[in-house]
């Protein structure tokens, strides 16, 4: 198994941002279970430690929560993305890309290609 | 914005104890039914999928911690929990608390009054709008050796219409007569520029102020007053401003009451709390003469943004063309200039030293106090090592028991801080009274909330900075060592108990610097105590009189020296009948010994016939205007030629008595008596008739106790007519009744006639030394409360290494040591320390007494004496503070502390 990437770790806010954009309001576990096929291995994260991050977040204003019915008809707590949130997804991807493109620029230069 | 927006929830949930612990509960339990849902369709076992879907979800209690840390804000709920622990051990040994509180109280607290005066004095001198533009202007001849001459009326307007500055003011302090309301009251005047108020940037609460650009002629007739007179002599009347009143006999119309908070600049007490100020032009005296020098104070307000520095740049060029226009009037060898200076500096320029020492000294003490606190904390360490083993075995990170520990010293410090705040502001009326009169801006002395501020940021950073090592000595600690044999002998105690060793010494070394500026203070203080004064003071009072000075001379009745005259001797004539007097003489106020500051000084240009006939630059002189009796009243001694006598009169020739310093200075190796000179007074004839030096009398300190020879001319009041008058009574006299008696003779035989400030000359001489006395008692109090400290500070070490070591002592006694040798033994600990303290104290001490040279009189700032008594009272200190543990540890009984280890 490949090593735990830090950098992944540091990113799951904006992996619940997204799934949030993506699949509209969700209750912890499908979040979970998303961010989990998604990454597959790579990411093993404890999936307990997502609720302190949905805390925080939803102290940010990035999303809000409420109770609701689950697929089972159990009361679960549903979080869905806010405006401000939104926003920040936005940017954030976009910075994401940036480092990316810089990153994979990087990788792609060759030793000949040097002046 | 989305951080803050967090924190703001946090510190919310944290201030109203919110908890969603259930929320998180329930969240997990339906993603741990979820999870299991799914493993069951996996084909998992009920019981291995719920045990999958557990491990896939983590610690639960970790991370429902995580959440409730998320929740709150942990660090002040870890901080509260300290605190509310850091309470219940203070509680729990409360004599360790008490003690170390009451240090801490008594060292913030009187830091903290301390700065009080300088708050009101040095760091807020000017209660008026932009203070840093105001500035003093004075003029030197620094060619002739003559500072701050006074400034002529062209010389005023040159500088109003130099543009440096938005106003220009002088003002003249003195006193006036209010009369026709009842009895005449004298209250404290200010003759102004009708811009002063405009220089000070402050309006009238009532009417107006003065027309800065008013230009008429002379006085205007306009007086502004000061709330207080309003309210006292005119019952707070709300049509003051249609009514005229009278001073000095002329009628004057009130134009506006200033603030009640409303105080004015001035160098002294009586100065800051004028209550009426009258505007005048100076335009009528015709034609003004550069030579001239009328006005001694010059304040102004510099266009805004300009510095002082740049000021005084365009000052200078501005002088240099005006002694291109006038070479007549400015003669270089004279060299004058003008000189400005922040109007702040002046104000408390003779007190700004003392203060400045004083506080000094008081942050020593507050230094000594944090140190014993400090050692007081290490000493407990000692005690604590197993608590703190048992918590560390436990478990406890060793930040999180800095922390704790920090908290505690931390709550210890501030609630020090606290009380001696408390105990300041309850005592605050009574410690004031402490405080010499002298000092400027006392009545602005408060205890504010920027002092309270002093006090809490004093105490937490004393807190800080004292109790962060405590705390990491405290919590390190070799585990395994500790528990097994109670912190005795451990590493962590060895280091503490050097580092406890180093603390005393530092406290010796600094209360041994304090002690030696107390001895140099109380040496200066004696001396000048001490000091022949050539003059007498004892059973001699003096009362003081102002006669009208009406703005037309022709109303004036006191006009000539002969009118005047008549008034003097009647007046005197009838003191002598009050029972007890024996003698009686008169004089103008500037002539009352040492009754006066320096502004107060009538300091004239003198002309001696000869080298400085054609100068325009004579050298000044102080001028004392006295009758006949006054050198016998106040037992001066006569060298050469004669007094005054009865026979000269203002029509006789006009003659002077000066004392040695003037014949030294001015006619070194001749005879001055029969020299003539002209006395070129303030407001005087342009070309005053010559006066004949009759007389030299001995050198007294009339002027200032640390200076003996200043040069003095005395002129005899029959002859040059003065308005503001002192009396002299010697005998046995009942200085409760003396002002009434007085009163009743003086308006015997002119009823407009104010009798006020009768003070003996003892009491005068007194407040002289006032703020001297005032340091030097302050200084010696901190001193002694500074070895009372550092006393208690080695008494507590040595009983700590007496406890420490009572286990060896024990064997040592066992083995047949003599009782006499461990008395030694911990005797020899207590020297060494204080051998060392004293050694570090030798070292700084000559550093701060170099320092406060300018503060001592008649001894050295490295007087040897002082220096070797205050190491000897340390000494004897030490040893007494080590005598007791060492009698302890004497007359320990071996078999007892053997049995109890």
């Amino acid at each position: 198994m490949k090593e735990k990437a830090d950098v992944l770790q540091g990113t799951l806010a904006l992996m619940v941002l997204k799934t949030l954009d993506v699949l509209g309001p969700q209750h912890g576990y499908g979040i979970a279970r998303r961010i989990e096929q998604i990454s597959g291995d790579i990411l093993a994260l404890n999936q307990g430690t997502l609720y302190p991050l949905l805390l925080k977040l939803e102290n940010e204003g990035s999303i809000a929560s409420q109770w609701g019915a689950s697929e089972n008809n159990r009361r679960a707590r549903f979080y869905r993305l806010t405006t401000s949130g939104r926003k920040q997804l936005q940017s954030e991807t976009y910075d994401w890309n940036q480092t990316a493109a810089i990153i994979a620029r990087f990788f792609e230069v060759k030793a000949e290609d040097l002046p | 914005m989305r951080f803050l927006r967090r924190f703001f929830i946090r510190l919310s949930n944290f201030a109203t104890g919110r908890r969603a612990d259930q929320r998180v509960r329930e969240e997990m339990a339906e993603h741990l039914a979820l999870q299991t849902e799914e493993n069951l369709r996996a084909g998992m076992s009920p019981a291995e999928a719920r045990r999958q879907a557990a491990l896939k979800l983590g610690a639960a209690q970790a991370i429902r911690e995580q959440h409730n840390a998320e929740q709150g804000l942990p660090l002040a709920e870890n901080f509260l929990f300290d605190l509310r622990y850091a309470f219940r051990m203070l509680y729990r040994s409360p004599g360790f608390s008490l003690i170390a509180i009451a240090t801490m109280a008594l060292g913030v607290g009187a830091t903290t009054a301390i700065y009080s005066v300088i708050d009101a004095t040095l760091l807020h001198p000017l209660p008026y709008p932009h203070p840093s533009e105001l500035v003093r202007i004075e003029a030197n001849l620094p060619g002739v050796g003559a500072h701050d001459v006074g400034l002529s009326i062209p010389e005023l307007r040159d500088l109003q219409n130099s543009g440096i500055f938005q106003y220009v003011s002088f003002c003249f302090f003195g006193s006036d007569t209010l009369t026709g309301n009842g009895q005449p009251t004298r209250i404290a005047g200010a003759t102004v520029s009708p811009s002063y108020f405009a220089v000070l940037g402050v309006d009238a609460q009532l009417g107006r102020t003065f027309d800065p650009h008013d230009a008429s002629p002379g006085s205007n007739g306009e007086v502004v007053i000061s709330d207080g007179l309003w309210k006292r002599a005119f019952g707070a009347d709300p049509h003051i401003l249609s009514k005229s009143i009278r001073i000095d006999n002329d009628l004057f119309h009130v134009v506006g009451v200033m603030p009640a908070g409303f105080r004015d600049q001035g160098q002294t007490g009586e100065q800051v709390s004028t209550e009426l100020w009258a505007a005048d032009g100076f335009s009528d005296r015709t034609p003004p003469m550069r030579g001239t020098r009328l006005v001694y104070e010059t304040i102004a307000r510099l266009q805004p943004g300009l510095s002082p520095e740049a000021a005084q740049g365009r000052l200078d060029a501005l002088v240099a063309s005006l002694k291109k226009q006038y070479p007549a009037d400015y003669p270089p060898q004279a060299e004058w200039t003008f000189h400005l200076t922040p109007l702040a500096e002046t104000l408390v320029g003779n007190v700004r030293q003392s203060l400045i020492l004083l506080f000094g000294a008081v942050g020593l003490v507050l230094l000594i106090s944090c140190v014993n606190v400090a050692n007081l904390l290490l000493a407990r360490a000692s005690a604590r090592g197993r608590e703190m083993a048992v918590r560390q075995a436990l478990g406890a990170a060793r930040m999180r028991l800095i922390r704790q520990l920090f908290t505690e010293s931390l709550l210890l410090f501030v609630l020090g801080g606290i009380t001696g705040f408390a105990v300041l502001f309850c005592a605050r009326k009574f410690l004031l009274q402490f405080v010499p009169e002298s000092l400027p801006r006392l009545n602005d002395i408060s205890i504010s909330w920027g002092v309270l501020a002093f006090a809490i940021v004093v105490s937490v950073a004393a807190g800080t900075i004292f109790g962060l090592a405590p705390a990491w000595l405290t919590s390190r600690l070799d585990l395994t060592a500790t528990l097994r044999q109670e912190g005795r002998g451990s590493n962590g105690s060895r280091r503490r108990s050097r580092l406890r060793h180093v603390l005393v010494i530092g406290e010796l070394a600094l209360s041994l610097v304090l002690m030696v500026a107390a001895g140099l203070l109380l040496r200066s203080f004696w001396d000048l105590f001490q000091v022949q004064l050539g003059f007498n003071p004892t059973r001699v009072m003096a009362i003081e009189t102002s006669l009208p000075n009406p703005n037309d001379p022709n109303t004036d009745i006191y006009r000539t020296a002969t009118q005047e005259a008549v008034l003097l001797r009647e007046v005197l004539r009838r003191n002598r009948t009050i029972p007890g007097v024996e003698e009686t003489a008169v004089s103008d106020r500037t002539a009352i010994p040492l009754g006066h500051g320096q502004n107060d000084r009538r300091i004239i240009p003198l002309l001696r016939e000869g080298p400085e006939v054609q100068s325009s630059q004579p050298p000044l002189i102080d001028t004392s205007i006295v009758s006949p009796e006054y050198f016998h009243v106040l037992g001066m001694t006569l060298l050469r030629g004669r007094l005054f006598v009865d026979q000269d009169l203002e029509a006789t020739p006009l003659v002077a008595v000066i004392n040695q310093a003037a014949a030294r200075t001015y006619w070194p190796n001749q005879d001055p008596v029969g020299k003539r000179v002209r006395m070129l007074g303030r407001l005087g004839r342009a070309r005053p008739d010559w006066t004949t030096i009759v007389g030299v009398i001995a050198d007294a300190r009339t002027e200032s106790l640390a200076d003996a020879g200043i040069p003095q001319i005395y002129l005899d009041i029959y002859q040059r007519p003065a308005k503001f008058l002192a009396l002299y009574l010697r005998g046995q006299v009942d200085p409760a009744a003396i002002s009434a008696q007085v009163r009743t003779q003086v308006q015997a035989v002119d009823p407009e006639l104010p009798v006020f400030h009768a003070e003996t000359l003892n009491d005068v001489l007194s407040s002289s030394l006032s703020v001297r006395r005032f340091s030097m008692e302050m200084v010696a109090l901190f001193a002694a409360t500074a070895l009372l400290l550092a006393g208690l500070g080695i008494y507590g070490t040595i009983s700590f290494l007496v406890n420490e070591q009572s286990r060896e002592i024990a064997i040592r006694l066992a083995l047949g040591a003599q009782r006499r040798d461990i008395l030694k033994m911990v005797l020899r600990q207590g020297l060494t320390l204080a051998a060392a303290g004293a050694g570090v104290g030798l070292v700084g001490a000559p550093i701060v007494s170099h320092l406060m040279a300018g503060l001592l009189y008649g001894v050295s700032p490295y007087d040897l004496s002082t220096f070797a008594g205050v190491t000897a009272v340390l000494t004897a200190v030490a040893i007494a503070a080590s005598y007791v543990p060492a009698l302890r540890a004497m007359r320990l009984d071996p078999i007892t502390t053997l049995h109890a280890e």
